[in-house]
């Protein structure tokens, strides 16, 4: 073992009397300016909050560690809802407390014939299939049923996007308070990511959470985290199948936990409630995969696995984190009988047993160094390696090629 | 709404034994008997063989000290540690059991949010019971679970999930940190109730802490080694984190599963957090080349049980982490050392026991 140096020594003496140190005045400064430099006992000191230990390391002009965030700002988010039902009363009222400060873009299915039935009192444009058509033109991508909102990440002006199905209305935690999913999805976006070792206490950034023992010091800055997964209490997002087989069902286990979700893990993204940063992931969160079939029940598509799978893979390469947990919304009933009749033609198990093997031995090249380049990638390999065995591969490297330029041209601007 | 009846989780009396190790006393066994008493336990007891541990009445045990342990395993005592809890697994590898639960005698029974007292054993038999599903994250966590599912999009040729070889529990109240940590936040406490388990995907490595764990012994044990810590040993409070890296490793190659969150039990002691920075101290800076190892290791095809896995395992930890101190080389040492020994007392079935049967008090 490598003799102790003087360093070390005076770093275990200090942190010895850490709890005796009433005041570091006595030092003199050419030592503490030493202790301090250390990042690792800098941090254990500025973690205390104490105002004298800031002010000295101000005085003392040490160079301070990077945060990671200061905070979102409202005018930073959007807010896309796909509009699937005309009567959106109820949801915008449930919602208002938390939507209110923030502009909200609302684009109709353009399968849809009713006119939108939307309060007042909300800062919100709506788009309809005359926008999608004028904005975009003839394009190959098929923005009907929930790929609406998708139109919605395209023209938005801000960095991060939060999306909620119009099914949905505010959850309550456990102890009957309404749920702000706004504010938690920001939250989840604006702390870090802890993607290469897995915290078993969860989130480390939350309040009355840290890091365990034995995780090590140098993962403890986490990456940016790109992506939020929320989920959903009453009626979960099951496929058909089990939707029939547990037709009573109801999600009622409010686990309170955010966590990352490692690297070379890959998950189910559901597009029920999700946010992430646009200004970063645009380019990937595409409309790619579409069933033959596809309704306009959320068991009958797969565009948001899809889509989050390629994300995933994306964040993966590019060092960025994906979080899932809270926030919950309350997700209504669906007609338990509609599931019956989707199971018929219901291709979703097929392509799920095709996709996941295809996506765990992905390695994008290191070359890739962008979302759009990764993309890029990304597509002409799903071409190549999954087209020959479902045409609906080959449609979807064709959609996420076409997103691309879409972006390109209508989407990479920001505020 | 019909509700399908709830099959009774099975005790496992029989087939699982609590290892527990101790050094003071085991007082706080009177608060787990609701819960413990139907099952054996095996006492390993640390530091002065000569002192006397007393066990609360009416409870079965083997209670093995340090002169015990130097018999039975003779020069391959060498491998089991003294003065730290990592002596716990000597109690596993004298076991006849399938299961191991291994909890820390300052660990007690928790409350959950409704107030009821929490049954940990039963919720660790639960979780080994039923499969893992280490190959893709179920958004809804334990898709096993009452009231949970798998999600959309998860492919049904995964549903059927694989065994589960580990139950990694959790800790209300002193939460499980470093000394840094502990220095920096003395007063925090966890007071928050996950209400999950999940299942670590493979590939992704884990803190793995022994205050509140159970495994599948006949799946894993001769993994759960807990290295050579405390007296005469440059580094302490990394036993559980070794065998959890080795554990994850092996697990990973042999497709096997671990789960981390419920049951929660109530830690009670905070150990001083000075005495756990000199411990410590080496393994702040160790395990910034030790995490790299394990994420780097690859097992070959003929590593097909874990014995195999293990040794293979010593022999990268000599190649690659001798050259950091030489505490490694000796360390794959005892690795090796333990494997003999593990199956020098676990024979496999029809072969001779060449160790004498634990002695009963």
């Amino acid at each position: 073992m490598r003799p102790p140096s003087l360093l070390s020594l005076t770093l275990d003496s200090a942190l010895l009397r850490i709890a005796h140190i009433a005041d570091l005045s006595h030092l003199p400064d050419h030592l503490v300016i030493d202790l301090f430099r250390v990042e690792k006992v800098l941090k254990l000191f500025l973690a205390t909050g104490c105002e004298e230990i800031i002010l000295a390391v101000q005085l003392l002009n040490i160079k301070q560690p990077l945060k990671m965030s200061s905070g979102i700002q409202d005018s930073e988010v959007d807010i896309v809802i796909a509009a699937l039902q005309p009567n959106l009363n109820t949801f915008f009222e449930a919602w208002r407390p938390f939507f209110s400060r923030f502009h909200i873009i609302v684009v109709k299915d353009p399968d849809m014939a009713e006119d939108l039935k939307i309060p007042t009192g909300f800062d919100l444009k709506v788009y309809t299939k005359a926008d999608i058509d004028g904005v975009l033109g003839a394009s190959s991508i098929n923005f009907s049923g929930h790929s609406c909102r998708y139109f919605g990440y395209l023209v938005s002006r801000k960095k991060y996007v939060i999306s909620i199905d119009d099914n949905c209305l505010p959850a309550k935690d456990a102890a009957g308070s309404t749920v702000d999913a706004v504010a938690q999805h920001m939250t989840n976006l604006k702390t870090p990511a802890t993607p290469f070792f897995f915290n078993t206490l969860y989130d480390p950034y939350r309040k009355g959470a840290d890091f365990v023992r034995g995780y090590p010091f140098s993962l403890r800055e986490g990456v940016e985290c790109m992506l939020s997964c929320g989920l959903w209490l009453h009626n979960a997002d099951y496929d058909p199948m089990t939707h029939v087989v547990k037709r009573n069902q109801r999600n009622t286990t409010y686990v309170d936990a955010v966590m990352t979700v490692p690297l070379g893990a890959m998950m189910p993204v559901s597009g029920i409630n999700v946010a992430f940063n646009r200004e970063v992931l645009g380019p990937v969160m595409f409309p790619g995969l579409r069933l033959r079939n596809e309704g306009k029940h959320r068991w009958d598509t797969l565009e948001d696995i899809w889509n989050g799978l390629c994300a995933k893979v994306v964040c993966d390469s590019l060092g960025y984190g994906m979080k899932t947990g809270l926030p919950y919304v309350m997700r209504s009933d669906a007609e338990a009988g509609k599931a019956l009749e989707s199971l018929k033609e219901w291709e979703g198990v097929k392509v799920m047993d095709d996709v996941l093997p295809f996506f765990q031995s992905l390695k994008l090249s290191r070359t890739a160094v962008t979302v759009e380049d990764c993309v890029k990638e990304l597509a002409s390999i799903v071409r190549e390696k999954l087209g020959p065995k479902n045409a609906v591969f080959t449609k979807a490297a064709d959609a996420m090629v076409e997103w691309n330029n879409l972006w390109k041209s209508h989407g990479a601007h920001h505020a | 709404m019909a509700s399908a009846s709830r099959a009774a989780t099975p005790l496992l009396k029989d087939e699982l034994d609590i290892v527990i190790p101790t050094i003071r006393n085991l007082d706080f066994l009177e608060m787990w008997r609701p819960f413990f008493q139907p099952y054996h336990l095996i006492i390993v007891q640390d530091g002065d063989p000569n002192k006397t541990i007393r066990v609360p009445e009416g409870f079965d045990y083997e209670l093995y000290n340090r002169n015990d342990i130097n018999r039975m395993l003779g020069p391959k005592a060498s491998c089991i540690s003294f003065k730290d809890s990592a002596c716990r697994c000597f109690g596993y590898m004298v076991s006849k059991k399938k299961y191991i639960y291994t909890i820390d005698d300052d660990c007690f029974v928790a409350k959950d949010p409704s107030g009821k007292d929490i049954n940990a054993l039963e919720q660790h038999i639960k979780n080994l019971l039923s499969p893992s599903t280490p190959f893709f994250f179920n958004t809804l966590y334990d898709p096993y679970r009452d009231g949970a599912d798998f999600v959309r999009g998860y492919p049904f040729s995964l549903r059927e999930g694989v065994p589960t070889a580990v139950s990694h529990g959790l800790w209300l109240n002193i939460p499980d940190y470093d000394a840094p940590t502990q220095l920096v936040k003395p007063l925090e406490r966890n007071t928050r109730y996950v209400d999950a388990i999940l299942t670590i995907p493979k590939g992704t490595l884990f803190p793995m802490c022994g205050m509140n764990l159970a495994f599948d012994r006949e799946l894993i044990g001769p993994a759960m080694y807990f290295g050579l810590m405390g007296d005469g040993q440059p580094i302490g409070r990394y036993d559980d984190m070794w065998a959890g890296w080795c554990t994850k490793v092996i697990t990973d190659h042999l497709g096997l599963g671990v789960k981390t969150g419920l049951p929660y039990i109530w830690h009670s002691k905070a150990s001083n957090p000075f005495v756990n920075l000199k411990k410590e101290y080496n393994g702040i800076f160790w395990q910034e080349e030790l995490i790299p190892f394990f994420q780097s290791v690859s097992m070959p095809k003929e590593a097909t049980t874990v014995q195999k896995c293990y040794l293979e395992l010593a022999k990268q930890v000599r190649a690659k982490l001798g050259k950091v101190d030489g505490y490694f080389n000796k360390l794959a040492d005892s690795m090796v050392t333990w494997i003999e020994a593990w199956d020098e007392l676990n024979p496999p079935k029809g072969g001779v026991a060449t160790a004498n049967g634990p002695p009963k008090k």
